[in-house]
């Protein structure tokens, strides 16, 4: 049997039950997933996605560097000439057309710290209040 | 959740309504199967399908799709016609009483057979099951909210427990069921057009100020709400909206009438995604920002039951991949103009956006949301805690509304039915409605990216009742056309006797079948939100 290099204990990415994990891991893979008894909200069971569904976290497709469109074309990017464009043209656009012109989309899949932020950047830099989310999807 | 999971298995009788549990929340589904099996809960089921749970359901009512109202407003009618209504917590802890017991007058169980199909014996039954348990608990998912009456749904749920005095006890509540795994997060955290954090409205000037203070900003914070998603898409094609930021979704799949998405996408001056996969939508961005997964981050999410818990990075992040925190922190500073030399004082992360990890984000969040003020990261281990938890010594709130609401008093509100905005017709005779199935989840990014998962369903199939298959000439496994007013989609078909005649049913899981191309965008006039579940639709053999 295989044995762990260590166990990290986190929080289901699927429904909002928020079952605890302990992800199993060798060699920087997650090879099994168990849960502990005296998890809050789960008691220890699983369903077949928090037990089995890990595989999408070392998918070959996992995109590891910033993309920009150019002649048409996603192409790869530095991280300081990406951010840097993305800035620009938010700024422009604000500018040009006012901050009601642009809306952000924050994620039901990210951490409270990352929402919380990225609602900050449209409400305290833009100014504007049009950030939603899928909540109602 | 107004309760806590912890308490399903204490209540006497369970109603779920618009919720797949077994499929969707199967572990919450495991304590709902534990109430009947162990302690004999008797279960209300209301759901149009023959779902998993119909086998442990006391009564299963499966009403005409789009008619909660009318159901729900004549169990109420019958809880008050039998006295079976708790006078006592009605008296003291309720307002407009006398506004919806006239409201409900007229909705008799034989007015609501009419309208839903449903035998008027059987909603008697059910109304007499809820009315006399000692505790009830009310369940539900997307099959209730997403709807263009949504919010009336909601409410007339909540009605029912008001009337039967059924909150602030364990085993009772009105308790959704969210279904991401911090959808509950991202609304708490202001991630809401009208909302900042803890639910504190853009509209209040006294909130605004004190954010745009904690902040120093150098812009004000509109006191109108934004646009939502939906909004949002119409905003594009109007001209109205001219760049999307969007992080770590992806609305071509999940928006309704995708074709109509794609369209703003297409038309938009510009397009930023932070994901980390170039789905669908990231495909149409005029920027990719790699972001990480939930096992190389840390941070919170916060389950459907309120209970704020402990993200922790697990693993290496991959390549030239940044956490997302970081993408976000890098937004910041540029568009704050700190410079990179400002940028190291760690001293005002508040305006420089150089945090020392997640919990200092944490930190700011905690002293700007009276709700959260008591939680910090030292104090979610081992467990989390549920909030409201305002002091630091504060255990966190297993249950909602014990001594009094959060308004108050608790208030009815009188409903009035309405039919749902496209119903069947000559030309359009069948309802398509939409869900989950267990091995998949949502735009399916996660799911069908898992081998295993994708091994058990490899593929979306177009489910329709066994008579209505037999008479049109098609069998399982046969391909077929779906089409409605806005879009079309050609996928195998299943036979089921588990769908009332009349019924499709789709996943949106799977690009190549989306059901998301058929789905009406008519949406709910408070909460905006789509009628995924009733879009009129027509079938033929390909």
């Amino acid at each position: 049997m295989i044995k762990p290099d260590r166990i990290v204990t986190t929080i289901c990415p699927y429904c909002g039950v928020g079952c605890t994990l302990n992800l199993h891991i060798k060699s920087d893979v997650v090879y099994r997933v168990t849960s502990p008894f005296d998890a809050p909200a789960n008691h220890g069971n699983l369903c077949v996605k928090g037990r089995f569904g890990y595989d999408f976290i070392h998918a070959k497709d996992r995109l590891t560097q910033p993309l920009m469109r150019k002649d048409g074309k996603l192409v790869p990017a530095a991280w300081d000439e990406a951010m840097g464009y993305v800035a620009e043209r938010l700024l422009e656009i604000r500018d040009k057309y006012g901050p009601d012109s642009i809306g952000f989309l924050v994620s039901a899949k990210c951490t409270n710290e990352e929402n919380y932020l990225l609602q900050k950047v449209a409400r305290g830099l833009i100014g504007t209040n049009n950030v939603d989310h899928c909540a109602r999807l | 959740m107004t309760n806590s999971i912890a308490d399903i298995h204490l209540a006497d009788v369970l109603l779920v309504t618009g919720s797949n549990t077994t499929e969707a929340h199967p572990v919450i589904s495991l304590e709902m199967k534990k109430a009947v099996r162990k302690r004999g809960a008797k279960l209300i089921l209301i759901d149009p399908r023959e779902i998993e749970l119909a086998d442990f359901a006391a009564i299963h009512i499966r009403p005409r799709s789009g008619t909660d109202v009318a159901l729900l407003n004549a169990m109420a009618h019958v809880i008050l016609a039998e006295g079976l209504e708790d006078r006592e917590f009605i008296a003291a802890r309720t307002e407009n009483f006398e506004a919806f017991k006239e409201a409900v007058k007229d909705c008799t169980p034989q007015w609501a057979e009419d309208i839903t199909g449903v035998p008027a014996d059987m909603i008697v039954e059910a109304a007499q099951v809820y009315g006399r348990a000692g505790s009830a608990a009310i369940f539900w998912a997307m099959g209730i909210t997403q709807s263009s009456h949504g919010t009336d749904n909601v409410q007339a749920l909540a009605n029912l427990a008001l009337l039967t005095g059924n909150f602030g006890r364990p085993g009772t509540g009105v308790n959704p069921l969210r279904g991401q795994n911090n959808v509950q997060g991202a609304c708490d955290m202001g991630g809401l057009p009208n909302v900042l954090t803890g639910y504190q409205p853009v509209t209040d000037e006294a909130a605004r100020t004190k954010f745009e203070n904690a902040w120093q900003t150098k812009v004000k914070i509109p006191p109108a709400p934004g646009l939502t998603v939906t909004e949002l898409m119409n905003g594009v094609l109007e001209g109205r909206i001219k760049a999307l930021y969007i992080m770590g979704e992806n609305p071509i799949l999940s928006d309704p009438n995708t074709n109509h998405v794609r369209e703003a996408l297409e038309e938009i001056e510009f397009l930023a995604v932070q994901d980390i996969f170039l789905n669908e939508t990231a495909q149409m961005a005029h920027v990719v920002l790699p972001g990480v997964s939930f096992a190389e981050k840390e941070g919170t999410f916060t389950n459907t039951e309120r209970r704020v818990q402990l993200v922790r990075p697990a693993l290496p992040i991959r390549g030239g991949a940044r956490r997302d925190l970081d993408i976000i922190c890098d937004l910041g500073q540029r568009l704050s103009g700190v410079s990179a030399d400002d940028s190291t004082d760690v001293v005002h992360p508040v305006t420089n956006w150089n945090y020392a990890g997640a919990s200092a984000v944490w930190d700011e969040i905690a002293a700007l949301t009276p709700t959260m003020a008591g939680i910090r990261y030292e104090r979610l281990v081992p467990h989390g805690l549920q909030w409201p938890c305002p002091a630091p010594d504060h255990p966190g709130t297993p249950i909602l509304h014990k001594e009094k609401f959060t308004r108050g008093l608790g208030r009815f509100t009188p409903l009035t039915f309405r039919e749902p905005a496209e119903n069947p017709d000559e030309e359009y005779p069948f309802v398509l409605n939409t869900g989950r199935v267990l091995q998949h989840w949502h735009g399916g990014t996660l799911s069908r990216r898992s081998e295993g998962l994708d091994w058990v369903v490899p593929e979306g199939e177009i489910q329709i009742n066994d008579a209505d298959g037999v008479r049109l000439g098609i069998a399982t496994g046969d391909l077929i056309r779906v089409k409605s007013r806005r879009g079309e989609v050609t996928g195998k078909a299943r036979l089921t006797n588990k769908l009332p005649r009349g019924m499709v049913f789709m996943t949106f899981h799977f690009a190549e079948v989306p059901a998301n191309a058929l789905t009406n965008d008519a949406v709910d006039p408070v909460a905006k939100i789509p009628e995924f579940k009733v879009s009129a639709v027509k079938i033929e053999r390909v």
